[in-house]
């Protein structure tokens, strides 16, 4: 089952180093690089369709796990019960679960022959956005919980003096440290598009349907054009470079004057 | 019930965290008007009280308060504002305090004007000076109305002309008729300002007297020796 | 809520249309297609470029869209075990007449063939170069060479584990031979990358061979043998299984691929001038 998702990039270049030295290794990058350049100007439709795939099913996972995951976050620093320290203790466990592991569950969740096969959303993005959602969830509410309880520390009881109750301080907090938060979610959001493991079991990796950034990488490479391959990778590094440059810039005209927020 | 019945009192009251005991069975009654000054050497309990009065830490014994719901504001000695505008965190507190919308512009403009920050409504909190960021702590408790205003140490951080304007406005609030329990470092301004005066020491009240008379008489031989700034650590 | 209301009103809204908005631009095109059945067939037909060329002329005669989901043949048919399949297009015939014997699917039927080859280093320290492919095997086992398999229940690896037992090789596997056997549980362009990297020997369909463009000093060394011929079948998953089947739309594939146009479009699929894949389908 690993096979899908095999990139046995390590052996291909180890020899290259050893056979015909750095300058080759050098060469490839070099390539590589050229490639790269040619697939942004020349905007191939093809791929654009990909990356565009790619940032949608990555985004929506993203912007839905953190409906769910940063309200889990702000309620498992604020809550009482007693298995709290128990379920904190396990959702850091599931921030390494392989993205193999959730493709494998939804995968079966999502076949004909599984309970939600009517739906028949398995091979659709669809399907793709909830194994990502379930992937990054754990991410978003262990990291927004940590944020939370931090900040509970500094301001908690002013919060509570001023009358709110548990859980509006932990979604006050989240509003009061929304550039946290947003590194957060590109936390996830990094984790999602770089992820190949669950998009390729369910989403098959079917050419103009499924096929994202990441499995079009995964199937150069095994078509052995690995340049092309890495090619693709520095595309999509440099898509997602823009989108942070963009948050860069805005967070800089929010908040002129010092660095690092007061 | 109004008239001479105590606003809050505490009632066989002790706090501990975890094994230490921070409060040990403290009876304490908070009549309207009042200006209580809590002094005591650090870790005496100031906090631990304020805190206890204030209902937000969990307590052994009673807590008993006079109406259904008095309503009260504390101000910590650091103010905590949230990452948005002055104007926005007074209306974070008049939301909380479920205070009508409508009303919110109208209050948080009087609460700043009290407080002489009207000009600074629309900059982010968080860039005002320590001084500034303390009497828009004070304009926060004001704005939502507050029977007792509780204060820790409202002034120690702050420079003498900061500290100066924290007192003006506390004055005027008494004056207003306002409840005030404040804990100091400052026995010149617990002198100054405070109708009461409580000494702590180790989790007890060992000193509960008007000012006047806790200034003048000498009745725990502790209270004096802290009077005198000649208390020892040795517990 | 002043505050957050505040903050909606601004970069909140803003950012959540815009994602919004690349979503169902991303989603539309997907959605539009309804016609459409899902195939679950071999990386070698994938990473070869056949059906790059052949479902095309596929869709334009019927309107049918294929979405293939291609992994080993193992895989394939586990996978058409599930229902989560159509059709299965794959080559290992044993198997094949398993999975239609179970009742899993409609009748075989004979598409195409191609062959298997296999490689090595240039430098062949084994002395493999020939065309007999068992007696090759014999050789390699009794050497110290390296051997690359792909380990994952494919049509290839199947028939490279046949093509042992009739070289009286049960088990390559099995520790104390001299070479080293190397399983990857890997698709085919995989198995090549290993095998270019660590001067190692082979077996794999032409088709995937000629597309592959990281050889290294891998080259053919033994090909022509009759029983490297490979042959590909197309298989309608039964409906009794999984009645969500699209059985009509998979029905129309399986008869287009076998009747002349199908054939013609497979035999017609070149790579540098050089016919990949032989159409043989029984009239």
């Amino acid at each position: 089952m690993i096979a899908a998702t095999g990139l046995s990039l390590e052996p291909a270049y180890a020899p290259a180093f050893e056979s015909h030295g750095l300058l080759s290794l050098v060469n490839s990058f070099a390539e590589s690089l050229r490639t790269a350049q040619h697939l942004l100007l020349d905007a191939d439709p093809a791929l654009w369709r990909t990356v565009r795939l790619s940032l949608a099913v990555s985004g929506s996972a993203c912007l839905i796990a953190a409906g769910f995951g940063l309200a889990a976050g702000a309620w498992l620093a604020v809550t009482r019960l007693p298995g709290r320290r128990l379920a904190v203790a396990a959702l850091n466990t599931l921030l390494a679960m392989p993205s193999v592991v959730v493709g494998l569950v939804v995968y079966l969740l999502l076949s004909r022959s599984g309970p939600l096969g009517s739906f028949g959303i398995l091979f659709t993005p669809p399907a793709m956005v909830i194994a990502q959602t379930l992937l990054v969830l754990p991410i978003i509410a262990a990291l927004s919980r940590q944020l939370v309880a931090d900040s509970l520390r500094d301001g908690g009881d002013q919060l509570r003096s001023l009358g709110a109750g548990p859980f509006t301080c932990a979604v006050l907090m989240l509003l009061h440290e929304r550039w946290a938060v947003v590194t957060v979610l590109l936390t996830a959001f990094g984790r999602a598009v770089s992820e190949v493991g669950a998009v390729m079991i369910v989403g098959g990796n079917i050419d103009g349907v499924t096929r994202v950034i990441t499995t079009a990488i995964a199937l150069e490479t095994s078509k052995g054009d690995l340049p092309l391959a890495l090619a693709l990778g520095l595309v999509l590094l440099a898509v997602i470079g823009l989108v942070n440059v963009a948050i860069a810039v805005a967070h800089r005209t929010r908040e002129p004057g010092l660095a690092g927020s007061p | 019930m109004s008239g001479d019945a105590p606003l809050l009192r505490l009632v066989a009251a002790g706090v501990h965290f975890g094994d230490v005991r921070a409060l040990r069975e403290v009876n304490i009654e908070v009549r309207r008007g009042e200006f209580v000054a809590l002094v005591g050497a650090n870790g005496s309990g100031k906090t631990t009280l304020l805190h206890a009065l204030h209902g937000l830490v969990p307590l052994t014994g009673r807590r008993e308060v006079d109406d259904a719901s008095v309503p009260q504001a504390m101000v910590f000695q650091r103010p905590f504002m949230l990452r948005l505008s002055v104007r926005s965190n007074l209306h974070v507190a008049l939301w909380l305090a479920g205070v009508a919308r409508p009303s919110w512009n109208d209050r948080s403009a009087e609460a700043l004007r009290r407080a002489g920050l009207e000009e600074l409504a629309h900059r982010p909190a968080r860039t005002l000076s320590a001084g500034q960021q303390q009497r828009l702590a004070l304009a926060r408790a004001w704005a939502t109305r507050p029977d007792i205003l509780f204060l820790d140490e409202p002034t120690a951080s702050l420079d003498p002309s900061a500290k100066r304007e924290i007192e003006a406005m506390l004055a005027q609030f008494a004056s207003d008729g306002m409840t005030l329990v404040m804990s100091t470092h400052n026995l010149g301004q617990a002198k100054r300002m405070a109708s009461r005066v409580i000494y702590l020491d180790q989790g007890e009240i060992r000193a509960d007297l008007p000012t006047e008379r806790f200034f003048g008489e000498h009745v725990d031989p502790r209270a004096e020796l802290f009077l005198r700034g000649e208390l020892t650590w040795d517990l | 809520m002043g505050p957050v209301r505040d903050l909606w009103n601004g970069p909140v809204r803003r950012a959540c249309t815009w994602l919004l908005a690349v979503f169902v631009a991303a989603a539309a095109p997907v959605a539009a297609q309804d016609r459409f059945i899902v195939m679950a067939s071999t990386t070698s037909t994938e990473q070869s470029g056949l059906f790059a060329h052949l479902l095309p002329a596929f869709t334009k005669a019927t309107g049918i869209d294929v979405r293939v989901v291609a992994q080993g043949t193992g895989r394939a048919l586990d996978m058409a075990r599930r229902g989560d399949a159509d059709v299965v297009f794959v080559h290992d015939q044993p198997a094949e007449e398993r999975f239609v014997a179970e009742g899993f699917g409609l009748v075989r039927r004979a598409v195409m063939y191609n062959d298997f080859i296999l490689l090595g280093p240039a430098a062949d320290p084994a002395a493999t170069k020939g065309r007999d492919v068992v007696a090759t095997l014999r050789k390699l086992a009794a050497s110290n060479a390296v051997f690359v398999s792909r380990g994952d229940k494919s049509g290839t690896h199947a028939a490279e584990l046949r093509y042992w037992k009739l070289a009286g090789i049960d088990d390559p596997a099995f520790p104390g031979r001299a070479f080293a056997y190397r399983a990857c549980g890997c698709g085919m362009g995989q198995a090549l990358n290993i095998a270019s990297s660590s001067e190692a020997y082979v077996l794999a369909d032409r088709g995937t061979w000629l597309s592959f463009k990281n050889r290294g000093a891998l080259t053919i060394l033994v090909e022509g043998d009759t029983r490297l011929f490979n042959q590909y079948g197309v298989i309608v998953v039964n409906p009794a299984r999984h009645p969500q089947t699209k059985t009509a739309l998979a029905q129309a594939f399986s008869d287009w691929v076998v009747l002349p146009d199908g054939q013609a479009t497979i035999a017609s699929y070149k790579i540098d001038g050089e016919q990949l894949f032989f159409p043989n389908a029984v009239r």
